[in-house]
């Protein structure tokens, strides 16, 4: 543990409290980050992480506490502010304005000025432009500035973004889950980019959930849980191991569990499906069997979300067939995939999958209703509630009452209630979506295990991962695709990092 | 243990100020009508009240239809003239056959023969036309914002403009009127009315010992008009749609996330188009219950603005602009309230252009608290 007071550091955090209605999100929390350093700040989803970071930012006013920044006791009451005062914030949530060019982007709220005939105050696009080019050229992106946003991959979004950061040129920077939409290259030009910073006497820190990545680039990392303060320790006195378990407050045995199921014959195929988009999934070909756990693994910008979509219905294809159970099935919206017994769980929660202001009994049942009814046309309360106890318990879904928001759940959760609304509909075959994305590592292991037990009861899983571990880990075969193509399919036993990643850069 | 107890009065405290936060237009109203009430004690009278529930009743029915269109994210800005195209329509069925004005000189023998044999049954058969027309207008409407995916303010807003149109070209700027009585009596009628007046009429000229009692249940059959107890009646059929089929739990859904219930299979475009065709026969019911109300009906005026009046009475009674949120509890008492505000102004002596103002203020407010409500969940 390192003790406060000897060194001067860059920013400190004293005694940091912030209730919201409800929750008491941080409990007296302290944080130092000394100067030139990378400071990784890890806790599970909903242990405060964000929110701290965010009193820092003058996004979140805190209720006690204080800030002394540089030696001076400071009252961040807004953003602008703390950008004035040298301190930048990557989001884990971009807000990029797709329409304009990446150069309105990076300049919002800024721009560079000039007077037309001495007087007029007008927007300098050529300097603007030239400032733009060079900060791309330091973040070694290679982006015309005026490009449109919207034209740019997510993680080329992610890097402009970024760049957007070190152009403030701040004395401390905060990284909200950088990389969770980077490509492993993207990630490693990141990485250069901190070294440089972290030379320059920058002080960086690093909010992340990738152990690895903690490991590998921070000198000090914070742990919190649940709101409170767990400690700071040096970054080469720690392991993985370490880390998770003072995260979690308690060991983690195993990280996958058992699996018992055993793949039968063969339910459902998919031949050349083609997206009528050109850029997307084009002549993928795959065939999945009764009881089988599929993983398809592959980096963002792969299309297997637009491709699990296109054969949802979501997304048009104009060539390829989809034959279940041996015959031919046309799908041209989610309902025709829905009555055919084929469900999907988005992989956005948010923006495709919950139903924020409505109940956990209604985002359950949602799907299903048609099951529901009394007299045909009347909804069957009674069973509706049982259906959605049943799910409750048996997904051990943590939730004051069945009444309660969605919105107010953990991510975790929400998850489950999502899972238990496909469950509702009793399919044969799940398609998941980045099933365990920002959800905490408990949770993660409660979805594994459904999962698992979904797969031994004689359904069949498809789950697109981004996780290296949980697609060895989870899956019987991994399909992985590049660039919209499928450019293999590797047994789950002798599946390795390797293998998969030379797979899924075999066009890049 | 005092502590305890402190901590609990505090929180009761915090509850209650949220209260009053959230229903603030609706508490701020009614300190305003006992205020009116001091002043001019006139303003709780029997025929204040009749008149404060039939004004109710046929803005509820109105904003009922609106509220569908609110909860989906949408809008019905066509709500107000849907009405009244549906006013006029009933009028020129409703003129008496002696009435030299007419709009339909010559009105087919049949028709003209069944309203002087069956005119009850005659006067639910043009209620089912109107309906039917109305109806045609909301699958239109429906149609352009599901399918066309054109944006329901714009939508609306042409099929506002439409609406008005077609009702200039088919009935002209003139004033209909000249009503059949048995029409007039849909909105001046009550439960009983017949029965109690002669009642009334007989125990009068006996001098007979319950002419009182008489009187009291005749003053409360009278409060509760028809418009009000149909207003009722269709209050309870959309509370029941609302929360008891699966209509009412997909337009929530819809509302709440309209990509997400899409994936969840439901039919959006089948809902949307529903909603919209549900809120237009709601209007038209509205209609028929004006030119009734007013003994007229004219295109330029009959329910002009009413759209807006819907959509504050939505708003004040909790449903959420930003979707997803709204009881049909809420709306009867923000149109209520509404109501009683105006009213109210009216007593005070305030000129009609006025009141305008104050609706539109309270509009704006009634949206902007809303608003927030919903920043500060974020």
């Amino acid at each position: 543990m390192i003790e406060n007071g000897k060194t001067e550091f860059r920013l400190e955090m004293r005694d940091v409290v912030k209730t919201f209605p409800g929750v008491r999100a941080l409990d007296r929390v302290q944080f130092c980050l000394k100067p030139g350093t990378v400071h990784a700040l890890v806790g599970e989803n909903g242990a405060g992480k964000s929110t701290l970071m965010k009193c820092v930012f003058g996004i979140y006013k805190m209720d006690e506490g204080e800030i002394i920044y540089e030696g001076k006791k400071v009252d961040i009451s807004d953003p602008m502010m703390a950008l004035k005062m040298g301190i930048a914030m990557v989001h884990q949530e971009l807000q990029p304005i797709t329409e304009r060019s990446v150069a309105e982007n990076i300049y919002v709220g800024r721009y560079p000025m000039k007077k037309l005939l001495g007087f007029i105050p007008v927007v300098d696009h050529e300097t603007m432009w030239k400032n733009t080019k060079k900060l791309l050229d330091d973040v070694r992106m290679k982006f015309d500035p005026k490009q449109r946003l919207g034209d740019l991959s997510v993680s080329q979004m992610q890097s402009v973004e970024i760049a957007k950061a070190i152009s403030a040129d701040c004395r401390v920077l905060i990284l909200d889950e950088p990389t969770s939409s980077l490509t492993y290259h993207e990630v490693q030009a990141l990485f250069d980019i901190i070294s440089e910073l972290k030379a320059k006497g920058v002080s960086i820190v690093y909010i992340s959930h990738k152990m690895d990545e903690i490991l590998r680039i921070s000198d000090e990392v914070t742990i919190m849980r649940d709101g409170q303060y767990i400690g700071t320790w040096e970054a080469r006195e720690l392991t993985i191991d370490m880390i998770i378990t003072r995260m979690v407050g308690r060991e983690l045995k195993d990280l996958y569990p058992a699996k018992h199921n055993t793949p039968g014959e063969v339910i459902f195929e998919v031949k050349d499906f083609t997206s009528i988009n050109p850029r997307s999934f084009r002549h993928v070909s795959f065939r999945l069997r009764k009881g089988e756990i599929l993983g398809i693994g592959g980096l963002v910008g792969a299309q297997r979300t637009e491709l699990m979509e296109g054969i949802f219905g979501i997304r048009a294809h104009k060539a390829g067939t989809i034959a279940y159970d041996g015959n031919t099935i046309h799908i041209s919206r989610p309902r025709d995939a829905i009555q055919k017994g084929i469900a999907l769980l988005t992989e956005d929660r948010r923006a495709t999958g919950i139903f924020s202001v409505l109940s956990v009994s209604d985002n359950v049942s949602i799907a299903s209703l048609d099951q529901y009814l009394k007299y045909r046309r009347f909804l069957n309360d009674r069973k509706i509630k049982q259906l959605v106890d049943d799910n409750v318990a048996k997904l051990s879904i943590k939730t004051p009452s069945n009444k309660t928001l969605i919105q107010s759940l953990s991510g975790g959760n929400q998850q489950k209630v999502l899972v238990s609304r496909w469950l509702a509909n009793d399919p044969d075959i799940l398609i998941m979506d980045e099933p365990t994305r920002g959800i905490d590592v408990g949770a993660k292991y409660e979805i594994y295990s459904i999962i698992a037990s979904l797969a031994a009861s004689g359904k069949s899983i498809i789950m697109i991962s981004s996780e290296m571990g949980e697609l060895i880990g989870m899956s019987d075969r991994i399909v992985v695709m590049c660039d919209g193509r499928l450019t293999g399919i590797v047994e789950g036993s002798g599946a390795t990092q390797e293998n998969i990643m030379s797979l899924a850069t075999q066009f890049t | 243990m005092q502590n305890n107890a402190a901590r609990h009065l505090k929180v009761d405290w915090k509850r209650s100020r949220q209260f009053m936060m959230n229903n603030i237009i609706v508490i701020l109203i009614l300190l305003f009508a006992v205020f009116v009430w001091t002043q001019r004690t006139n303003f709780i009278s029997a025929t204040n009240i009749r008149n404060l529930f039939g004004n109710t009743a046929i803005r509820f029915i109105i904003a009922l239809g609106v509220s569908g269109c609110l909860i989906t994210r949408g809008t019905d800005l066509s709500a107000g003239r849907t009405a009244g195209f549906a006013a006029c329509l009933t009028a020129v069925f409703m003129q008496q056959q002696n009435y030299s004005q007419r709009i339909i000189k010559n009105m087919p023998e049949f028709i003209q023969n069944f309203a002087d044999s069956s005119i009850n049954a005659y006067i639910l058969c043009v209620l089912i036309i109107v309906l039917v027309i109305s109806a045609l207008i909301g699958v239109i409407n429906g149609t352009v914002v599901s399918r066309l995916k054109v944006p329901p303010f714009i939508a609306t807003l042409g099929m506002q403009t439409l609406v008005y149109g077609m009702g200039l070209v088919i009935f002209g700027a003139q004033p209909i009127g000249s009503f059949h009585p048995e029409y007039l009596n849909v909105y001046t009628g009550y439960f009983g009315k017949d029965q109690l007046t002669q009642a009334i009429a007989a125990a009068q000229e006996t001098g007979g010992g319950n002419l009182g009692f008489l009187n009291v249940l005749n003053d409360t059959a009278r409060l509760f008009g028809y418009p009000a107890l149909i207003a009722l009646l269709v209050g309870v059929v959309m509370w029941f749609l609302y929360n008891k089929m699966r209509h009412g739990k997909y337009m929530y859904a819809i509302g709440g996330n309209e990509i997400a219930a899409e994936v969840s299979g439901v039919n959006v475009t089948k809902s949307k188009t529903l909603i919209y065709m549900l809120a237009a026969m709601l209007y038209g019911l509205c209609g028929f219950l004006l030119a009734s109300k007013s003994a007229g009906a004219n295109i330029g005026t009959t329910g002009f603005g009413y759209e807006l009046e819907a959509i504050a009475g939505c708003t004040i009674g909790g449903v959420s602009v930003s979707g997803g949120i709204g009881r049909i509890s809420g709306i009867l008492i923000g149109v209520l309230v509404f109501e009683v505000l105006k009213i109210g102004l009216q007593f005070m002596g305030v000129k009609s252009d006025w009141t305008y103002v104050v609706q539109g203020i309270v509009i704006i407010v009634a949206v902007a608290l809303d608003i927030r409500k919903y920043l500060r969940k974020k």
